[in-house]
């Protein structure tokens, strides 16, 4: 009964956390606890296979960006610290505890003692500033990594067991960047090599599984690392993981990677679509999902455009879209329409959903007080030009599409005429660059609300062109304090500027979907909606 | 004899020179660049420092004018270096023959097993005196050539591997991964066969020799296999050179079914990541084995009709 008390407590605690989005059910459970039923005891053993749907190509967690690789990859290495899913807290892994200059510009790590890499070599401060100081050469595929040490100045060696990374300017989200797979730490002899040769042939880490094979566009094969005992503080096991081996197989398509598990030919798939659904339900299989931190999907705003630069006009735009619709009929169950900026699952993430609820009327009005009247056609129009807007978006995803022509039909029926506009997806960063858009459909996964900066900040590089407004002091503000209300209180008025101004159109969370045969266990997700396996087990 | 395998040989340079200028041309055309798929390659909108990626643009050597990349990259093709994959950093030579085998396992099998079903379905059809037999046998290959690829493909998976577990969905390991993605590649490879071999066994088979051939008392089976078949397999064998392009091409739906690795997925993938001198190594390998397997036919029909010379002229004459 105690172990059940615990249970309770810890949910409470989550769902304060979260707010009260997460009071809405949803058909898949974010794991957690026991994902299977009848669990009995966890045990040690057995081989999980996890079908993926795609290959990176290189098998380096610092130049990995792709989640369906990450998956793998992200058991090799152990990161400094560790962020819990449930309270974004940032907890203690390989370092036991840091000191966070007042300015947020130097950050001081105290690492944990006895860990080594899995060829023997042992974790010294001198490794994690070889590697600080390899990430800015990784080139092209290390983008992630080079990000999140922009502005480094120097990485020292304080002792063997100490190391401290100093900034040239405030950079609060380094402290959450120490914990994702891009900064994981990897040993001297993988750091020495080129990106290429860790991109093909695997990297030495410390982490709870050790790389054996991969062959490329087939599998990834791992096995247990054997007395491994510095694992995340967060994980409920203590040492070695409990599976003996993991092998990620490459299966492109949605259809046999669904008919696989079904079957018993895997253990667990990833991109579950909501056309899958229907055939694992009711089967030996649990469906998982999270939504991802971050910038939810919705439509980015070219603030510069005539048309756009009315704030009554991009607010109209924010009352006409119906987000409930769209999660509902396009996205897989248990989606959740956009309740602010930033997904649920973000720490400082801000409730506005009375901001962002569906309200023709009002945008109605809102347009005739901007002066656009109505048509013949129903198209409004002002001084002659009719309110027509284009929306780019590029194939990157399967339900970009059909959510699109939903937000044309909803925005039609206010009166506001809207062309799509298809792409290449390798022409995603040129057109934002560029600015030859009006609304662009996108998101941007991070598990930190530094990411409100990197996107909405003037002074960097405001690809929406936004007006310089107190949202860049907001912006600017939360980087550079450690104070954890103080930061909590400045993101949420970020939030609330980006939304009450409808910089962003703000539409539907997108959601991690992971289908699991029932006698997986304990498959849970991280705070960036990936996986951590240590803890998994087979029985 | 010399002369014509040297003038095919020189077509054959042509054909695979005209494959890289296409590609490179189209290749080009599109807007966007590798550099910037790769820089978006976590499907994010995040930022991305242009001066970084200018910088990487010209490591790879996408900055220079379009004729002096072409120059450049044509002078080390004819090398055999294609340069390194921009998505993976590995060669393109490599990356490709790493992926050769497993293609031409599968290509081979699916064409070892198109000739048998189209051989199986074009001679007792062509056969048998019963109409409806003949007509049902002969309505398969239509069949068999309109039916999407991915549809057989999933089809086959449903029964074999998911409902009968005989065999596994996915991978590329060993004989009984190789049953199904080969059966559905012979498909329509075996359907065509079957098409240009009926045709051929019908039009063979009205021809004065085999009249001669009963008159001097021949029996139907010896007739139809000895005499008929051997005249008729000929166009058959043109086509067997065609669809080997095709079997290539089919390569690319039947490996991403299957899970398999190949040449296919390295072309979806190349493809799809924009990803240059791979998609041009791609194609003028695919061309390469093209024509290698075209000249080859040119070169054994003389041993299946005598009649055949080959001369120096155009149109292989007969005698």
């Amino acid at each position: 009964m105690t172990a059940l008390s615990d249970v309770r407590t810890s949910r409470r605690a989550a769902l304060t956390a979260l707010v009260t989005t997460s009071v809405l059910l949803t058909a898949c459970g974010s794991g957690g606890g026991d994902s299977g039923s009848g669990a009995g005891q966890p045990r040690s053993g057995s081989t999980l296979t996890f079908a993926v749907g795609s290959d990176a190509g290189c098998v380096d967690p610092q130049q990995v960006a792709s989640n369906e690789t990450v998956y793998a990859v992200r058991q090799i290495v152990d990161s400094l610290t560790d962020q819990d899913p449930r309270t974004g807290r940032i907890v203690p892994w390989l370092a036991k505890s840091w000191d966070v200059s007042s300015d947020a510009t130097t950050f001081t790590f105290h690492l944990r003692p006895g860990v080594t890499f899995s060829d023997g070599s042992k974790l010294t401060a001198q490794v994690v500033k070889d590697n600080f100081d390899a990430v800015p050469k990784l080139g092209a595929l290390g983008t992630l990594a080079e990000g999140y040490l922009s502005g480094v100045k120097s990485t020292t060696v304080v002792d063997p067991l100490t190391v401290k990374v100093t900034f040239g300017q405030p950079n609060a989200q380094f402290l959450q960047a120490t914990s994702t797979h891009s900064l994981g730490i990897e040993a001297s002899a993988s750091v020495k090599r080129t990106p290429q040769q860790r991109c093909s042939d695997g990297v030495i880490g410390s982490g709870p599984f050790v790389s054996k094979q991969y062959v490329q566009n087939q599998s990834i094969t791992l096995a247990k690392r054997t007395g491994y005992a510095w694992g995340s503080s967060r994980w409920s096991k203590k040492g070695e993981a409990y599976l003996d081996r993991l092998v990620f197989r490459v299966v492109p398509e949605a259809g046999v990677r669904a008919g696989s598990l079904q079957s018993g030919q895997v253990d667990a798939i990833s991109s579950v679509g909501r056309a899958n659904e229907a055939a694992l339900e009711g089967g030996q299989v649990t469906l998982l999902c999270r939504a991802n931190p971050g910038v939810v999907f919705g439509l980015g705003v070219n603030n510069s455009r005539p048309l756009l630069k009315d704030v009554k006009v991009r607010q109209a735009i924010l009352a006409a879209v119906d987000r409930k619709q769209i999660a509902d009929t396009v996205f897989p169950t248990g989606t959740q329409p956009a309740t602010s900026v930033l997904a649920h699952t973000t720490p400082d993430y801000t409730d506005l959903s009375s901001d962002l609820a569906f309200d023709a009327a009002k945008a109605k009005s809102l347009l005739e007080a901007a002066g656009w009247k109505a048509g013949s056609d129903g198209i409004r129009a002002k001084d002659g030009k009719k309110l027509s807007l284009t929306i780019s978006w590029f194939p990157n995803a399967a339900t970009n599409q059909p959510a699109l022509e939903l937000v044309q039909q909803q925005l039609k029926a206010v009166g506001i005429d809207v062309v799509l506009k298809q792409g290449q997806v390798s022409q995603f960063a040129t057109t934002l660059q560029g600015g030859d858009f009006d609304l662009v459909w996108g998101n941007v996964t991070r598990s930190d609300p530094d990411i409100l900066r990197t996107s909405f900040s003037t002074r960097l590089a405001n690809f929406y062109r936004l007006p310089a407004t107190s949202l860049d002091t907001a912006l600017s503000g939360q980087a550079a304090t450690t104070d954890t209300a103080k930061r909590e209180q400045l993101v949420e008025e970020a939030q609330k500027l980006i939304v009450q101004n409808a910089y962003n159109v703000p539409v539907v969370e997108l959601q991690t979907q992971l289908a699991v045969s029932k006698k997986v266990h304990s498959l849970d997700f991280d705070s960036g909606s990936r996986i951590q396996l240590h803890d998994t087990w087979i029985g | 004899m010399r002369r014509y395998v040297i003038k095919r040989l020189a077509q054959a340079v042509g054909v695979l020179w005209a494959a890289y200028t296409v590609s490179f041309l189209v290749l080009n055309w599109l807007p966007g660049d590798p550099v910037t798929a790769m820089a978006s390659a976590g499907m994010d909108s995040g930022d991305v420092d242009p001066a970084r990626l200018a910088a990487l643009r010209q490591e790879y050597g996408f900055d220079k004018p379009a004729p002096v990349q072409y120059a450049e990259h044509l002078g080390r093709a004819v090398r055999g270096d294609f340069g390194d994959s921009v998505s993976t950093g590995r060669p393109v030579t490599s990356t490709l023959a790493g992926a050769l085998p497993q293609t031409l396992q599968l290509t081979g099998a699916a064409l070892l097993l198109a000739v048998v079903l189209g051989g199986g379905l074009a001679v007792p059809a062509t056969y048998t005196s019963r109409r409806w037999l003949r007509q049902l046998l002969l309505s398969l290959p239509p069949l068999g050539v309109s039916v999407p690829t991915f549809w057989v493909g999933l089809l086959l998976v449903e029964t074999f591997s998911f409902r009968l577990h005989w065999l596994p969905a996915f991978g590329n390991d060993g004989f009984t991964g190789l049953v199904l993605p080969a059966l559905t590649l012979a498909v329509p490879t075996g359907a065509q066969i079957a098409q240009v071999l009926a045709k051929s066994l019908l039009t063979a088979l009205g021809q004065a020799y085999v009249e001669t051939a009963r008159a001097k008392g021949a029996g139907r089976w010896r007739v139809h296999l000895r005499h008929a078949l051997r005249n008729a397999s000929l166009p058959a064998l043109t086509v067997v050179g065609l669809l080997v392009g095709q079997l290539i091409a089919g390569s690319v739906v039947v490996e991403t079914v299957f899970s398999r690795d190949g040449l296919g997925r390295v072309t979806a993938a190349a493809v799809t990541a924009q990803d240059i001198p791979l998609v041009q190594g791609v194609v003028v390998f695919g061309a390469l084995i093209f024509v290698t397997t075209n000249l080859v036919i040119d070169l054994v029909y003389p041993l299946l009709d005598p009649r055949i010379v080959v001369t120096s002229d155009r149109k292989a004459a007969l005698a």
